[in-house]
């Protein structure tokens, strides 16, 4: 089993011994992880019934909190599970263009091989929560947003420097009378030049290109990397759940070379979870600590930086 | 008088003894924390670096706490520290703070008024008494920053990583309650013994990376989110390009010929940067060169957002990094650095290097 839980979405699937894929369920975190855990583990149980799970891995932004939920035996940075899913795909693949909810980052691979990675340093323009707001913006579904950007002969251009910056001069686009779907074609290609220019700077982007992440569903935003790379892009048919998948695997490994798993069972949906957020007064730090409670249990405590709350 | 300086990593050590034995009250800035960042922030134009709005903070809480005195340094490369000190001194005047900043500007910048505000804090001592305190001062520097780095090589190879966060956690709260510099150096070693009893792994071996980039990010842990820690907890073996210690001895000790360490970095770094572009911009290309012909695995530039020297050495560190097939990342901090974040970059990091290396053969 394989969890990858992001900002946007929260990913749980299931690969068998041979790497395919079983189950696979993409929901939106809406904030609620736990929640959202739990609902994905239920289905999983519902729509497989309770198979025998031989390892978990654990990725994404709230992989520390999944992992004490739900018991992982690898808890691994999304670089790490995105390159090892992609390389599962694509054995060959040399670079490696993941966006995600919050962040995107470039995996430069040569030989199977991380080379060398980037992830947008100080600017969230380009990632799939900015295109959420902006679809919102126009009135249009996300999921419609690439195919009308696919329509488009005659796209504006925007300036897509910076996420306040794109917002305005979109708007301003629109206020000419442009039409939308030229300005969601304009939204992409000012995206990808964005990318390219932060997160892709100084890389060395070589075929085979694969894009994964939630925003590879949009088309518009793949036509327009192809464009500017001049060069096809892969899309992997699981593009939506790749860190979870590269998750999963390296979950089986670990869980095969220590010959158990810490997996506490599909049952937990079950249970009861509670967090219990609090300011610790120790010192000025004032450190938000959490309390993981699984009924009146405390699973887990952590925030703090100096050990007097975690373990 | 009584006397207060800035956080700067762990200088307050040596700082605070010095002081006191001249014979001054010293009132220590508090460790830096949320606090002092919130403080910095809210009375610190919007634009302005990190570091400078950590100092801010660091006035502001000292001078609640009875200091009517500030020591700083000065500056005289193109880089905004240089202004910091008339900056600083408007601000706090406008909030209604009346407190006197005494600067040690650079020698460059004319022997007299140096001479005059060094006649200020050495409290009419004889000189051999001077002597006597700034070699003990300058001791404490050295020994603090050797300690620091002792926890570091031996938290790579712990095998109970925590045991020396708790060791080096209740030497920092001590150092608040010891006085003067014998009592300094009595608890330094006992530190040194008890980091000596850590269990490790003789086994191991750690992958080695160099930290580099802006000074200030560097040496102050609460500003570069702990970088040393932890990494120290992913098995890295961390060693920092710039250390107060090796600062004096470029800018005072081997004063106007710079230190050989620091003259060896211009020298790597001239085939990339042949001038002084401000700050440590030129250092932190030649550390990169330095750390790779040390045998080192990596490097990880920190810079505080907008520090301009720094941002030119980030753009030429790319061309570094492909000529000398050398792993290098770089992170910027500020006050709305998330952790989250900083720590995936870190462990796909050391990933990264390790796979590089074959350690882990997947992925």
């Amino acid at each position: 089993m394989g969890l990858d839980i992001g900002s946007v979405s929260t990913n749980i699937i299931l690969i068998d011994d041979k790497d395919n894929l079983v189950f696979k369920k993409y929901l939106r975190t809406q904030g609620k992880p736990i929640d959202m855990i739990k609902e994905g583990i239920k289905e999983l149980e519902e729509s497989v019934g309770e198979k025998n799970i031989c390892g978990v891995g654990a990725t994404g932004s709230g992989r520390y909190l999944a992992n004490i939920i739900v018991g992982a035996d690898v808890v691994k940075n999304e670089i790490t599970s995105h390159a090892v899913a992609a390389l599962g795909f694509n054995p060959k693949v040399r670079t490696i263009i993941e966006i995600g909810g919050q962040d995107s980052k470039i995996i430069i691979l040569r030989d199977g091989i991380v080379t060398d990675f980037a992830m947008n340093t100080v600017c969230a323009a380009g990632t799939g929560s900015f295109l959420d707001r902006q679809a919102l913006r126009l009135g249009v579904n996300i999921s419609e947003f690439g195919d009308l950007a696919l329509n488009s002969k005659n796209p504006v251009r925007i300036a897509g420097r910076c996420a306040v910056f794109a917002e305005s001069d979109m708007i301003h686009k629109q206020q000419l009378g442009h039409n939308q779907e030229d300005i969601i074609k304009g939204l992409c290609e000012a995206l990808v030049r964005n990318y390219l220019n932060n997160v892709g700077k100084g890389k060395e982007i070589l075929f085979p290109i694969v894009f994964q992440g939630g925003v590879a569903a949009n088309k518009g935003i793949k036509a327009a990397f192809e464009k500017e790379l001049k060069q096809q892009v892969l899309v992997p048919e699981n593009y939506d759940v790749m860190g979870a998948i590269g998750a999963a695997a390296l979950g089986r490994k670990k869980a095969e070379e220590q010959g158990y798993t810490n997996f506490r069972g599909t049952k937990l949906y079950e249970k009861d979870y509670k967090v219990n957020g609090k300011e610790c007064n120790g010192c000025s730090n004032l450190c938000e600590i959490l309390e993981i409670f699984e009924g009146n249990e405390v699973l887990a405590r952590y925030g703090d930086k100096c050990g007097k709350w975690s373990p | 008088m009584k006397i207060t300086f800035p956080q700067f990593g762990n200088v307050y050590i040596a700082g605070k003894a010095f002081l006191e034995e001249l014979g001054h009250e010293v009132i220590a800035p508090p460790v830096c924390s949320r606090k002092t960042l919130e403080i910095g922030t809210k009375h610190s134009p919007e634009m302005m670096c990190l570091p400078f709005k950590i100092l801010v903070g660091n006035y502001i809480e000292s001078i609640e706490k009875g200091a009517d005195t500030i020591l700083i340094t000065g500056s005289c490369g193109p880089c905004r520290f240089g202004f910091y000190s008339l900056l600083q001194d408007n601000i706090l005047k406008d909030l209604g703070y009346d407190v006197d900043i005494i600067v040690f500007d650079h020698i460059g910048e004319g022997y007299s008024k140096l001479k005059s505000n060094l006649n200020k804090i050495i409290n009419m001592k004889s000189m051999k008494e001077i002597t006597r305190s700034a070699k003990l001062g300058l001791d404490l520097i050295k020994r603090t920053d050797n300690l620091t780095q002792l926890s570091n090589e031996v938290r790579a190879y712990a095998i109970n990583k925590k045991e020396v966060d708790i060791i080096m956690d209740k030497y920092y709260i001590d150092t608040g309650s010891v006085h003067g510099a014998k009592e300094m150096i009595e608890l330094i070693n006992q530190t040194e013994e008890k980091l000596k009893f850590v269990k490790i792994d003789r086994n191991y071996t750690p992958i080695k990376v160099g930290i580099i980039g802006e000074i200030y990010t560097i040496i102050e842990p609460f500003v570069n989110l702990e970088i040393e820690r932890k990494l120290g907890h992913l098995g890295v073996l961390v060693e920092k390009s710039m250390t107060p210690t090796s600062w004096l001895e470029h800018h005072v000790f081997n004063y106007p010929f710079g230190s050989k360490e620091e003259n060896m970095k211009y020298k790597l770094a001239k085939p990339y940067l042949k001038t002084l572009v401000g700050g440590h911009g030129r250092e932190t290309i030649g550390s990169a060169i330095y750390y790779k012909n040390k045998g080192f695995d990596g490097v990880i530039q920190i810079l505080p957002l907008n520090c301009m020297p720094e941002i030119v050495a980030k753009s030429i560190l790319k061309t570094v990094e492909k000529d000398l097939d050398f792993p290098i990342m770089t992170l910027v901090v500020d006050e709305m650095t998330g952790e989250a974040g900083y720590v995936t970059r870190l462990e796909a990091f050391v990933d990264l290097i390790n796979k590089r290396k074959g350690n882990i053969n997947i992925g």
